[in-house]
């Protein structure tokens, strides 16, 4: 069993990998037999972030908060390394639920509008877990490469002029993003002559003077790629429109890739220009300030403009990695732990509210036909009569629409009960008190501004989200139950479960974020342990 | 050698962004290749220029100046190839784009 474990961080990287390309080898047409291999995968897939997350909270069996393993057995700086911390453990986990709900999802109709959904599906699972556990910054690269080329197949799955053109955008701009990620790389590897990101953090505070410029220009660099994939303004014009034309299960699932340039943000941040790093210590972090406050403008007013309900969408994406990148920004572990969880929370919504907007399209959609617009004059619903088996009708279904609609509006606006508001409690709170509960210090006018765009981003969600549940539910005079299957309503469910779960268990679950935020402005233990990875000797060989 | 990489890089660069902001898709997608090689070529430069080097050290304590960074090498080879494939991809897109919307123009019509 603990040689399992030792192998436990490499899994959430070989078995959306070995499952992807299996799944390669069969048939399309044997539909059901895909559907089954790729579920039971992902949901593998859960139980191991599951451990992976108990493991970072010490309660495992092998208890590491930093559990490292070196690929190919090469000594750290040099070889590969995959590094599991609390942050990494979390972000696989929240990637292994969000994959599960949405391939659900996806099997009451999407799956099959397209040639190999379920292999792109799980190379993109691959890709996103891979850039969460990498060690250094060229892997990185390759995982986000794999995420992206998985996404820009996944972007345009079921086709379609709007899917098309906005997947065009898409891939010339991560393309380009990419390039600059390389560029970004090369530059740091110049300077420093590594690409580990422990090895780089405890490089960065030696770098001469004279190279420092060359190093920052890497990170910046660096950083716009990173900032690009989050979606910060100027760099976000793409994202509404991609995320609105994607299918609903491949949207739901994309709501965690601009969490993929958050994290990268924090995680070469925090590593490389933490408080160690000499001169350049804070670098930038001004700038995800005022950037990640001018995105919760945009998303808000976004939001509020949004014409149809996908983009809209869209736009409380732009809003979440806004507020995550202020939070980041401001550089203090208490807020940072509050974002973190809100990380989580906005995600579970987001991703919820994504799955819940085609049917509530659907309902709409019912409504036009009772003033005599035929279905067909929405392309979409002409393959529904032949996927009518899949799963039940439920009845009742405007009511759990309404409820599951409900519950979104309040997360994503922030508003009590749920783990929205908690989660913005807990960082403006923080915000207040920069120096903990016990200490006044006094309160920064960026804090002000800050706090009083995340209360103006949840109006502006409360008001947007109010008209579209009454454009929906209130005027639609259906009397039909909306078609809406047992099996597309679950994942909500579930996501929507999940965030009340959050809520209910609240106290741990911010323990957990604040010893994460702990952990991340606090570096050295962390770079310590990457570089101390143990290797593994085999039999008949000698340590060096 | 190095003012002649450095105007390399520069001209390809120079080019492949003037061309990935004209709204023709052909023009962006050659725009793409012209800065993947930019950057291959920048990404090579970044293990120091050396001529004649040979790029694998032995076991043997020796001077590493007298040898060349054998990483940049390893990270062209991989850019190449994801930039490659992500360009054939592009390349199947735009097809599709020209197919459906009817132009070749990046925003799926024709300015007026």
């Amino acid at each position: 069993m603990a040689a399992l474990f030792d192998h436990l961080i490499v899994l959430p990287i070989l078995l959306p990998l070995a499952t992807g390309a299996m799944l390669l080898m069969l048939n399309d047409r044997r539909r059901a037999t895909k559907a089954f291999i790729s579920v039971l995968s992902t949901l593998l897939l859960v139980v191991v972030g599951f451990l992976l997350v108990t493991e970072a909270s010490g309660q495992g069996v092998a208890a590491m908060p930093v559990a490292t393993y070196p690929i190919g057995n090469w000594p750290v700086p040099f070889g590969i390394v995959l590094v599991a911390d609390r942050l990494s453990a979390m972000m696989v986990l929240l990637t292994a639920i969000l994959g599960a709900s949405a391939l659900v999802y996806s099997l009451a109709r999407w799956h099959a509008a397209g040639p190999s959904f379920h292999s792109l599906f799980q190379f993109l699972l691959m890709g996103l877990n891979g850039a969460f556990l990498t060690g250094d910054i060229f892997n990185l690269f390759v995982f986000f490469e794999v995420m992206l080329a998985a996404s820009y197949g996944l972007a345009l799955h079921g086709v379609g002029v709007a899917r098309v053109k906005g997947g065009l955008h898409y891939i010339a701009v991560n393309l380009g993003a990419s390039f600059l990620f390389l560029i970004g790389a090369a530059l740091i590897y110049g300077v420093t002559g590594t690409l580990n990101m422990a090895d780089l953090a405890a490089r960065v505070a030696t770098i001469p003077e004279m190279d420092r410029g060359l190093l920052e220009a890497g990170a910046a660099i660096l950083g716009v790629a990173f900032l690009l994939k989050a979606g910060m303004w100027p760099l976000g014009f793409w994202l509404p429109t991609t995320y609105a034309a994607a299918t609903a299960p491949v949207a739901a699932v994309f709501a965690i890739m601009t969490k993929v340039g958050v994290y990268a943000v924090l995680r070469v941040s925090t590593l490389a220009f933490g408080a160690e790093a000499g001169t350049s210590a804070g670098f930038g972090q001004t700038l995800l300030l005022f950037g990640g406050m001018a995105t919760i403008a945009f998303g808000a007013i976004g939001v509020l403009a949004a014409q149809t309900t996908a983009r809209l969408a869209g736009y409380c994406v732009l809003v979440s990695s806004g507020t995550l990148l202020a939070a980041i920004g401001l550089g203090n572990a208490a807020v940072t732990g509050g974002a973190l969880y809100y990380l989580l929370v906005s995600t579970l919504a987001i991703s919820a509210f994504f799955l819940l907007v085609e049917l509530l399209d659907r309902v709409r959609i019912e409504g036009a036909h009772v003033l005599a617009v035929t279905l067909e004059a929405y392309g979409d619903d002409d393959d529904e009569a032949e996927h009518e088996e899949v799963g039940l009708a439920i009845p009742g279904a405007l009511a759990v629409l309404g409820i599951s609609f409900g519950l979104c509006m309040l997360l994503l606006a922030g508003l009590p009960p749920l783990a929205g508001f908690l989660a913005k409690f807990a960082m403006i709170s923080a915000m207040f008190n920069p120096a903990g509960l016990e200490n006044t210090a006094p309160i920064t006018a960026s804090a002000w501004w800050l706090s009083g765009l995340l209360i103006f981003s949840g109006f502006a969600a409360l008001v947007a989200l109010t008209r579209t549940g009454i454009n929906t539910f209130w005027v639609t005079m259906s009397d039909t139950p909306a078609p809406v299957r047992v099996i597309e309503i679950a994942p909500v469910l579930l996501l929507l479960a999940l965030t009340i779960a959050l809520t209910v268990m609240a106290g741990p679950a911010m323990d957990y974020m604040q010893a994460m935020a702990a952990s991340l402005y606090a570096p050295a233990g962390h770079i310590g342990d990457v570089l101390a990875t143990p290797l593994i000797v085999g039999p008949g060989e000698v340590t060096p | 050698m190095e003012l002649i990489l450095a105007i390399g890089i520069g001209v390809l660069g120079g080019s492949g962004v003037y061309l990935m902001l004209r709204p023709r898709t052909f023009q962006v997608i050659i725009g793409l290749s012209l800065l993947s090689y930019a950057v291959n070529l920048f990404i090579f430069s970044m293990g120091r220029l050396t001529v004649d080097g040979a790029p694998v050290i032995g076991h043997d304590p020796v001077d590493p100046g007298l040898y060349a960074d054998p990483v940049p090498q390893a990270l062209v080879l991989t850019a190449i190839v994801i930039g490659f494939a992500m360009t054939a991809l592009f390349l199947v897109v735009l097809l599709a784009a020209r197919g459906l919307t009817g132009t070749d123009h990046v925003d799926g019509r024709e300015q007026p």
